[in-house]
């Protein structure tokens, strides 16, 4: 089988067996897309390199999969906004097969048949919210303009390592003015402002600018995904921050498609590391992390071999490193109580539909522009806030909020002519169901809650469904390795970001035992398909080998 | 009756909307070059821009500026509210008067100009270029006013150049010629009310008229059918942009970024940077930004914005501009060849105190002749007055032509 062709089946296994007694110069565990990131650049840099992978495929939460006959399914992560460009063009993404494309709009849809639109007309996009608030529609004006004066503050740390505050190396010190001279540029207002959004709740930061119920809900959604808050718990408006730090092509906030499904920009990076003369090893996990005399040797995988580095990074969420895959004699036990304290729950889950026509939202009255983007079902930031009750007291929401989309109506490769996938984010989902682990029949209830919502909303949608994959946190735990199915590796609070992430004194890749590195999204600058803790981790480790420096940092924007 | 309506779901498919005076403009634009004005299609020319231009400075043009946004505020503390609004003394501003005025954050900083219009005791209309009805209605607490928009209620064109007062006449406006600059005039017209103003954005004589949309079509026609005779040309947006800068009037969007879009906080600009400084009163009642611009005014401001004549022939957009040193000084933000002043004229922001009327700089221009690319480091002096000033403009009784 040649290479294309085993990317058109999407599922690349790969059967070499490297040699066993050799010694490379870096192990990657865990072939994610910060896993592929980090090998890559490794690769790139002229080290030797293996990626171990417990599946047999690659991408970890960055896959496509075909779950049912010719459909494609982006079966955990789905769009593609915060993939920082610079790691896209130094890896050579493109060259590699890698297409992006920007999608537009969005609807959120309300229980009386109305909706909010939006549209990748600008002017469009004004007017459909003025048709609903004149005011709002203004307001936006100083809402975009205060996120993005953020995003800019953010974005320019996202492909740097956080100074550790406490340490006296000139280089912390020297990072640390770097950050303060930033935080001054930015003005008085605009600090006091940051201030307050890392600390608010979502619903809280919008009450500031907008005034109607549904516009509210609309933009609150972003605030939620991913963490195991409501939107009236502190610290939401930071998680629509991290929505919004991304960019297409520049256009900050844009979100787009990865051609393929979003395992084509893990199957790009996988092409690009083993061009490199990188070695990938998929099929088995690594039982153990092996360590000997605070430094590490290697890892045994649990097939029983065993491969030999002075270096190895972990792509595996800091749980999974540490307690999974460590003797916890290795460890210091302060160390230990911190990582079992990292924040790090499921709040996530996701129905991958293979539907037989595309679905007919009443309230839509068939736009041809809404449908191709985000769908949400939601009226009010109140009626978010009963669905995260759901979680707290152990349940899946009965009225979840859903993120929704049909890729296929932009994307050609991923469902027959005429038929659809249709990609659902469902909050919130507990990791277990009342305290206990999930089962079958509880998965079974919860996609029916999914459907049955949807169904009201689009009649006739149930009719469509050829073919259901649904996903709780504990199937995320399990294919994924996400530690209680938290798909940013860890919470994106205040109290584990920055030099905080994973947890104090860590915040720089580097593990306890010498030459452990981290590179997945538990440390800084956290989740989402950015691949910025992959390429961080890259540069670090190449620093502390003295290597030229190869691993591009952020574009400068003035 | 509304010119447009988006009440409806379906509006989407409609990516920019019919001015009320389309069905006029559409067989007139023999280019079909539309741009978007806000909601609207507005025509870039009808078919061609320099002589379109000329209509204005010779004889008179029509130009569409329904798309500005308009607000109505009435109530009995509508004085009271616009003056804590802008920083002029809105007392000044006279019923059947009109107002140039700039408005500002709370740290001094130019969200938007604009004029107001005092219609009647307690009745003013506000136009601007940017939307602001949440700043508007923020400002509304504690006064006792009503504030609505009225963009799309309200139809506009502006009748522009020397014979304007002419035709006007012709169309049986008795006694127009006798409007002074910045008044308001009312006529029955047509079995409504028609407002003429003697305002606008060309630095000529000229007037605007403003009526209800239902009979935009027949002001057009009457208006069309009196200046037949007086070189009356129907005239797009970059007649108006050359025009404009002859008369030395700033643009948002162009020649300063509104402060409520303005990313870069250091990219917000003064009244007092954008050469307005004489919009603003200390001596009235506290307004918006009123600590701050005291403060500004004391401890000196960081740009000037300045008029630039320039030498040789050579269109000066998107400059740096240097000392004779060769420093950096700033950049030409809008530019033009001046066919009336026969000069290659600009608007330019120069970091303070560079800009003193009079003072010397260079222009660092890039132009291409048959695809080659030369550049030109021009001589330019910063002037004082406008680059086209004729008497015409304040005259009253206004002339026929």
């Amino acid at each position: 089988m040649t290479r294309k062709q085993a990317r058109d089946i999407i599922q690349v296994q790969i059967y070499r067996e490297p040699n066993r007694v050799k010694k490379y110069d870096a192990i990657v565990v865990g072939a994610g897309h910060n896993g592929l990131t980090n090998a890559a650049f490794l690769a790139k840099a002229g080290l030797d390199v293996l990626l171990v992978e417990k599946n047999d495929y690659i991408g970890g939460a960055t896959v496509s999969l075909k779950k049912h006959k010719d459909w494609v399914y982006s079966n955990c992560s789905y769009v593609c906004s915060l993939l920082r460009p610079e790691v896209y063009r130094s890896l050579n993404l493109a060259k590699y097969g890698l297409q992006v494309v920007p999608y537009g709009g969005s609807a959120t849809i309300s229980q009386n048949g109305d909706y909010l639109g939006s549209y990748v007309d600008p002017d469009v996009s004004r007017r459909e919210m003025a048709r609903l608030s004149p005011r709002d529609a203004d307001a936006k004006v100083r809402f975009d303009r205060d996120i993005m004066r953020q995003c800019r503050f953010i974005r320019q740390f996202l492909l740097r390592t956080a100074p550790d505050p406490t340490s006296f190396k000139p280089r912390d010190l020297m990072e640390m003015f770097y950050m303060g001279k930033q935080l001054l540029n930015l003005g008085e207002d605009v600090i006091y402002d940051m201030m307050r959004l890392y600390t608010m709740s979502i619903s809280e930061y919008l009450d500031e600018y907008f005034e109607h119920p549904l516009i509210k809900a609309a933009k609150a959604g972003s605030g939620i995904i991913g963490s195991a808050m409501g939107v009236m718990s502190p610290g939401t408006a930071y998680v629509l921050l991290h929505h919004a730090m991304g960019d297409v092509d520049g256009t900050m906030g844009a979100w787009g498609f990865a051609r393929g499904g979003m395992g084509a920009i893990a199957q790009a990076m996988a092409d690009c590391f083993e061009d490199h003369g990188g070695e990938l090893l998929s099929g088995s996990g690594v039982e153990q992390i092996t360590v000997r005399g605070g430094k590490v040797t290697g890892v045994a995988l649990e097939n029983g071999n065993e491969y030999q580095a002075d270096v190895v990074v972990s792509n595996m969420t800091l749980p999974r490193t540490f307690l999974e895959c460590m003797d916890q004699n290795d460890l210091e036990p302060d160390f230990i109580r911190k990582v079992k304290n990292f924040k790090i729950r499921g709040s996530s889950g996701k129905l991958n539909f293979a539907l037989d026509g595309l679905p007919k939202f009443t309230a839509l009255e068939d736009n041809p522009e809404l449908i191709k983007g985000d769908l949400h079902l939601v009226d009010t930031v109140e009626r978010l806030e009963l669905a995260y009750d759901d979680w707290k007291n152990g349940s899946w929401s009965k009225d979840p909020y859903v993120d929704m989309l049909i890729p296929t109506l932009t994307d050609p490769t991923m469902a027959p002519p005429g038929k659809h996938f249709m990609s659902v984010f469902v909050q919130y989902v507990p990791p277990k169901v009342n305290g206990e682990d999930w089962t079958s029949d509880h998965r079974d209830q919860f996609g029916q809650t999914v459907i049955d919502k949807i169904e009201s909303y689009a009649p006739g949608f149930k009719d469509l469904i050829l073919h259901v994959e649904i996903r709780t946190p504990r199937d995320l735990e399990d294919d994924v390795g996400l530690t209680q199915g938290n798909i940013f590796q860890g919470e994106l609070t205040m109290d584990q970001l920055l030099f905080n992430r994973p947890i104090p004194g860590y915040a720089q890749y580097r593990g306890p035992a010498k030459g452990l590195y981290m590179c997945g999204s538990s440390n800084h600058p956290g989740g989402g398909v950015m691949a910025a803790p992959g390429a961080n981790a890259a540069r670090e480790i190449l620093r502390d080998m003295r290597k030229p420096k190869s691993v591009p940092e952020g574009w400068i924007d003035d | 009756m509304k010119a447009i309506d988006y009440s409806n779901k379906t509006h989407y498919r409609t990516k920019a909307f019919h001015s009320p005076f389309y069905s006029r403009q559409e067989p007139m634009n023999q280019l079909k070059e539309w741009g978007r004005w806000s909601d609207y299609l507005s025509p870039h020319a009808y078919s061609c821009a320099s002589m379109e231009y000329f209509a204005c400075r010779n004889a008179c043009s029509v130009f569409d500026l329904t798309p500005m946004t308009k607000y109505h505020i009435s109530g009995k503390d509508a004085l009271a509210y616009l003056n804590r609004l802008v920083t002029r003394d809105v007392s000044k501003i006279k019923p059947g008067r009109v107002g140039y005025c700039v408005w500002c954050t709370d740290e001094g900083r130019v969200i938007d100009d604009g004029t107001i219009f005092h219609l009647s005791e307690n009745e003013y209309r506000m136009c601007s270029q940017e939307r602001h009805l949440d700043w508007l209605l923020t400002n509304t607490i504690g006064f006792d006013v009503s504030l609505t928009e009225e963009t799309h209620e309200v139809a506009a064109l502006a009748l522009q150049g020397p014979t304007s007062c002419a035709t006007l006449k012709q169309m049986g406006l008795e006694g127009v010629e006798n409007l002074k600059p910045f008044g308001i005039r009312y006529f029955s017209f047509e079995n409504t009310q028609l407002m003429v103003s003697r305002t606008g954005f060309t630095g000529d004589l000229g007037y605007e008229l403003w009526i209800d949309p239902d009979h935009a079509e027949v002001l057009w026609d009457r208006l069309f059918e009196a200046g037949h005779l007086h070189g009356i040309q129907a005239m797009g947006d970059e007649a108006l942009a050359m025009l404009r800068v002859e008369a030395g009037f700033i643009q948002a969007g162009h020649d300063f970024m509104p402060a409520h879009q303005t990313v870069r906080v250091s990219h917000t600009r003064s009244p007092y940077e954008l050469g307005l400084g004489w919009l603003v009163d200390f001596k009235k009642p506290n307004f918006n930004g009123r600590k701050a611009l005291l403060a500004e005014k004391e401890h000196g401001h960081r740009y000037n914005l300045v008029k630039l004549d320039i030498e040789g022939n050579k269109s000066a957009c998107d400059s740096y501009v240097f000392t004779k040193n060769k420093k950096l000084v700033g950049t030409v933000t809008s530019a033009t060849w001046s066919p009336s002043a026969k000069a290659s004229i600009a608007l330019a922001t120069l970091e303070a105190p560079f800009g003193r009327p009079g003072e010397e700089l260079l222009v660092e221009i890039y132009y291409q002749k048959e695809l080659k690319w030369s550049r030109v480091m021009a001589r330019a002096v910063v002037v004082s007055g406008v680059f086209f000033d004729p008497p015409r403009r304040r005259q009253t009784p206004a002339a026929d032509y």
